[in-house]
């Protein structure tokens, strides 16, 4: 009975402080991003305008994200029956926007970013208590400046 | 020291190319910080002890890779590529790759 009740109030917390930190975390990306507007991150291997180009630089910047127990319990159950499973592509996303700000915030005063690379590694560590699973996301490019 | 992930450095031309040079850390989770990763597990959000460790051994990988560099006689990486895969539990390895060539 105890530890039902352990469990109920896991996933109660991980539902409502979960939630939560999700939307703060979406209100904080929108927000940066629109500040970081003025610097694209693009995909090309080439600048426009090679010859303009003074400065070119590495940047880089990397998030570790991890689920809340309410999100892997919903995970669980739909691995029954299939289909999408939206808790975790939110998650996906959230990573993915933070760690390309976290690269932009690395380019300082560059002017483009160009071909910009994901990389997506699943830390997670199995021991007798459970499973930490938990998402890493690496963005990188190179910067120039005109 | 240029590096880029792009095949050229932009407004320079490569001049001589000294092969693939390449860095890489494996690293363990400290105890302290699996804790706190633990807690973080019911609540979910960011793991700010993992971010941390794997940026540093990434910055680890990376100066390897350009002290390889240097010892050949380069000034510039291009077309670096990163790669990261877990060897153990609770270990993972961070690989990072490129050309070694000299800019004018």
């Amino acid at each position: 009975m105890g530890d039902l009740l352990v469990l109920i109030g896991m996933i109660a917390m991980g539902y409502f402080v979960g939630s939560y930190l999700e939307r703060r975390h979406y209100a904080s990306i929108r927000e940066r991003e629109s500040a970081f507007v003025h610097l694209p991150a693009t995909t090309l291997k080439k600048p426009i305008h090679p010859e303009a180009v003074t400065e070119s630089y590495l940047v880089h910047g990397s998030v570790v994200i991890s689920l809340d127990y309410f999100k892997r319990m919903v995970a669980g159950f739909r691995n029954i029956f299939g289909g999408n499973l939206g808790t975790y592509e939110t998650l996906l996303d959230r990573a993915r926007r933070e760690a390309i700000l976290r690269m932009k915030v690395d380019a300082k005063d560059a002017n483009e970013i160009l071909n910009l690379r994901i990389e997506t590694s699943s830390i997670s560590k199995s021991d007798r208590k459970g499973k930490i699973g938990s998402i890493e996301v690496y963005a990188y490019g190179t910067a120039i400046k005109f | 020291m240029y590096i880029t992930n792009i095949e050229s450095v932009p407004g320079r031309n490569i001049v001589e190319h000294f092969g693939l040079v390449s860095g890489s850390t494996v690293r363990a989770k400290h105890v302290g910080r699996d804790i706190m990763a633990g807690l973080k597990n019911v609540f979910g959000g960011e793991l700010k002890g993992y971010t941390e460790l794997l940026t540093e051994s990434r910055e680890e990988a990376i100066d390897r890779m350009k002290a390889q560099a240097v010892s050949l006689g380069a000034n510039a990486i291009v077309n670096v590529r990163f790669s990261t895969s877990s060897v153990a539990s609770g270990a993972a390895e961070l690989y990072v790759y490129g050309t070694a060539v000299t800019v004018s």
